[in-house]
């Protein structure tokens, strides 16, 4: 790793100077930068629920909280962490900082909408906590009628309207990269040019665009039927509180898949540069977002197997269920053949990739046991369906954003963070993860159900077991916050390309980027990912 | 990339063609609805509200010089809401196939 | 820096600054693009209106299936006429606000201004008549919601068709929301068409540069489309068995 003085040009983050000059700034990499700073607030607040909810399940009584506050923990836990943290977390740091250089452009097409996306998420984020701080919320992240319409004596219509206004924030970053990524790539930047990460973008934006307005319409729905005394879905005159799932489902099936597929791409990025080739089969990992993006919007019935759904529709939910994780075994095989035989080199973004690559296998495969009706019936509810999502969105997701942060930190924030700590947070995190949520696998197939405080003592030991396990997965997160903070101002100068990577944002931007991203117009004349002796070279 | 298509300017009797088909329609409409078709009101009441619905999105939106891109992505639009409604409602109609009471 | 044999990204030549319109964003490359780029930004948004307004249809289809009587005679509760006229109000201003877009691209200031006064105009038409019609709901006790009593009046359309149950509350509820949502998104619209105004009014647009009058009309159009389901639907579906008022 060469050491450099410190970078040619003004960067980014020096000029212009001043909190107004963020406040309302334009610059995707600014606005990337401040919703890195607020997630990562919201992160540790659905973290601290989390800790309240695994010092719970310690014993088997429900003795250090209340019924009513563990389902409030539960609850909050799961609102925050996906409404609040990972729908946004990918797309809005990394998505909205190099989605403009991937495309060799300078902006995204709509700036101001791109500030104001940032400020939805704020005003949103902002009524959640008093949401919390009111009340709390208790009908779990799903909202399912009519507990959540006529019975529940919690801040319902605030947490909804919090989601509400986060989904807008959501569909406006989706529809600006939908546009720039259509309208506004470099002379001779063709789609087969363009890199992996921003295929996993624009499906995660067609979901997004396509999904989100209808979670938007079923939380107002139930507001109104809350405030306004609106009946829509009330049982006694007639309407249907699956009528609810039907409309919640719709968008949060294909909601997770916004969570993943970024994630996805980030992974493409990393094998690609840690292998020093070029992805194995780069259509089919392309063409694969597409089709999980577009798939995962006919499934969402499989959340609705015993909910008196028709069993034809169940059959037709669960064939598609099955089909739609054979685009995520295509990834992952690639991804695995691009590694064999590539100069694969131990840094730190190599261990999360690892990381990431186990714990989605066991994830994905975890899934299929659901899709599958008959087993369904007996693991529905329980913590099998816990462990299987916390599988891909934590073993997945976060581990695949902390890979990305980790990979674009040099470029980011100009400033190498240490190897040796960044490699041993990321076995703390993989180790930690995996003796949370194992044992959950096993706690669920052996029949414990989900949002309960207490349970049988026969439960126990695996519980402990997981939240021994939650404390090292906590210590490596935290241990990451150190770190990076840390390096902000005491980290090694980055220079342009610490890892020697192919890519408009190693290759033509300096680190940290200048306000407009590149020193002269660019024109592209290569395939992505073109590491010499890479062998097969794709032709765009 | 420049295609110039924006700078086709509709002549104002185009225009007005439209919006008296529209009119026409909306009248229509109505005749059609006082009237007993039975089953086919609702098919007839449809399908007319698409044509209308048709004539806005292709002359007075424009959508008729658009690229091929914001075609698809109208088009796109649409079909995803069928998709929310047939299978949502294949559920609710395939309910009764089975034989069983209350299932 | 730029070393064009490994990166195989040459040297591009400068963007034309010399004579860029001064209503050329940045970070666009001409003014094409920027009017193809905000085109496509509306309609992709106007699909999110779509789906948003899709979950309501949604509702209503499966209510609809399940008590098709009920639904019926709610529906000839609704006034037809005020519906009608409204449905002509929209198309009309659907008319000028295209007018206003031509006007918009031929030069002609007088043109927008006037026709955009024309829609707003038939907007603020249409929600003064959508006043009165909540007004007489209000007035016959068919208000599901606010804390009122739900009392739809007995006469032979209820004779011919009993309600089942109570789910008329089901359609007025539905009814209530759809417009009420409808009537919300012809506000925006004409909060937008003002700001159209004013900016047309001081010369702003010409015939290179026409992208937010065209696109706010996108928008407009779209809340025009969406009354064009929501009057057969909810008005006439009753209409065969028997007259509304």
């Amino acid at each position: 790793m060469a050491t450099e003085t410190a970078p040619a040009r003004q960067s980014y983050l020096d000029a212009p100077y001043g909190l107004a000059a963020w406040l309302l700034t334009k610059d995707h990499k600014r606005i990337a930068m401040l919703y890195l700073i607020s997630i990562t607030v919201f992160f540790a607040i659905g973290g601290l629920f989390a800790l309240g909810i695994r010092i719970e399940l310690l014993t088997p009584k429900g003795d250090f909280v209340a019924a009513d506050t563990y389902n409030k923990l539960f609850t909050m836990h799961g609102v925050v962490m996906i409404f609040f943290f990972l729908i946004p977390s990918i797309p809005a740091t990394l998505g909205n900082f190099l989605i403009p250089i991937m495309c060799g452009t300078k902006d995204l097409a709509f700036p101001r909408i791109n500030l104001l996306s940032w400020y939805l998420y704020v005003i949103g984020g902002t009524l959640a906590i008093a949401a919390v701080a009111t009340g709390g919320l208790d009908t779990g992240w799903t909202f399912y009628t009519p507990y959540s319409t006529q019975a529940s004596q919690t801040s319902v219509t605030m947490a909804a309207m919090a989601a509400f206004i986060a989904g807008f924030s959501s569909i406006l970053t989706g529809f600006n990269f939908i546009v720039t990524i259509h309208r506004m790539r470099a002379p001779g930047l063709t789609w087969f040019r363009l890199p992996l990460f921003v295929w996993a973008q624009y499906a995660t934006s067609l979901v997004m665009i396509l999904g989100t307005p209808v979670i938007a319409i079923t939380l107002l729905l139930v507001m109104a039927e809350r405030t306004l005394h609106f009946p829509i879905f009330d049982p006694k005159i007639g309407g249907d509180p699956v009528l609810f799932q039907h409309l919640f489902w719709f968008y949060s099936h294909p909601a997770v898949y916004i969570m993943i597929l970024p994630g996805m791409g980030v992974v493409s990025e990393l094998v690609a540069a840690v292998s020093r080739k070029q992805i194995f089969g780069y259509a089919f990992v392309a063409f694969s977002s597409l089709a999980i993006a577009i798939l995962g919007f006919l499934v969402w019935g499989h959340h609705l197997f015993v909910s008196s759904q028709s069993i034809y529709a169940g059959l037709v939910f669960s064939i598609i269920t099955m089909l739609v994780a054979v685009p995520s075994a295509v990834k992952t095989f690639n991804w695995a053949a691009t590694m064999y035989k590539g100069s694969v080199t131990w840094e730190s973004p190599t261990y999360w990739v690892i990381g990431f690559m186990g714990l989605f296998l066991i994830g994905g495969l975890t899934g299929l046991f659901l899709a599958t009706l008959g087993l369904d019936i007996h693991l529905t509810d329980t913590y099998f369906v816990v462990a299987h999502f916390h599988y891909i969105m934590v073993g997945g997701a976060i581990m695949a954003f902390l890979g990305g942060i980790h990979f674009w930190w040099p470029k980011m924030t100009g400033r190498m963070y240490p190897e040796s700590l960044a490699k041993a947070s990321a076995i703390l995190v993989f180790s930690g993860f995996n003796m949370t949520f194992f044992p959950q696998f096993l706690l669920g197939y052996m029949g414990m159900p989900r949002r309960y405080h207490s349970y049988p003592d026969e439960f126990q030991v695996l519980n402990i077991a997981s939240t021994f396990g939650a404390t090292i997965l906590g210590l490596g997160y935290g241990l990451c916050l150190v770190y990076l903070l840390w390096s902000l101002k005491r980290g090694a100068i980055a220079p342009a390309n610490p890892w020697g990577a192919k890519g408009l944002e190693w290759e033509k931007t300096q680190s940290p980027p200048t306000t407009f991203n590149f020193e002269e117009d660019v024109i592209v004349t290569e395939p992505a990912y073109n590491y010499a002796g890479s062998g097969k070279v794709h032709h765009g | 990339m420049s295609t110039h298509t924006s700078h086709i300017i509709t002549p104002t009797r185009t225009y007005v063609a439209v919006f008296i088909g529209l009119i026409i329609l909306t009248g229509l409409t109505y005749v059609a609805a006082i009237n007993d078709f039975g089953a086919l009101n609702t098919p007839i009441a449809m399908g007319i509200a698409v044509m209308k619905a048709s004539l806005v999105v292709i002359y007075f939106m424009g959508v008729r010089y658009n690229t091929p891109l914001t075609k698809v992505v109208v088009v796109a639009g649409f079909f995803w809401l069928l998709i929310m409604f047939g299978i949502t409602m294949g559920d609710y109609v395939s309910r009764a196939w089975l034989g069983v009471p209350g299932r | 820096m730029a070393n064009s044999t490994t990166s195989g990204v040459a040297v591009g030549h400068d963007a034309g600054h010399g004579e860029h319109h001064p209503r050329l964003q940045h970070h666009f490359f001409d003014m094409d693009q920027q009017l193809e780029a905000s085109t496509l930004g509306m309609w992709v948004f106007l699909v999110t209106e779509i789906m948003f307004f899709g979950g309501l249809f949604m509702a209503y289809i499966l209510y609809r299936y399940w008590y098709p009587d009920a639904w019926a005679s709610a529906s000839n509760h609704l006034n037809v006429q005020m519906g009608a006229i409204n449905t002509v109000v929209l198309i009309c201003s659907s008319l000028t606000m295209v007018m206003a877009v031509r006007s918009a691209q031929i030069g002609s200031i007088r043109g927008q201004v006037g026709y955009l006064i024309a829609t707003i105009g038939f907007g603020a038409t249409f929600l003064v008549v959508k006043y009165f019609e909540y007004a007489e709901k209000f007035e016959h006790h068919l208000v599901p919601g606010l804390g009122m009593t739900f009392a739809p009046p007995a006469d032979h359309i209820h004779a011919a068709h009993p309600v089942v149950g109570s789910s008329e509350q089901l359609f007025f509820s539905l009814y209530f929301i759809m417009t009420g949502i409808h009537a919300l998104h012809m506000v925006v619209g004409i909060a937008l068409m003002l700001i159209m105004l004013v900016w047309a009014w001081r010369g702003r647009f010409t015939p290179e540069y026409y992208g937010p009058i065209e696109v706010s009309g996108l928008y407009w159009h779209f809340v025009d489309i969406v009354w064009i389901f929501l009057f057969p639907l909810l008005y006439l579906l009753g209409a065969h068995l028997g007259a509304g008022h």
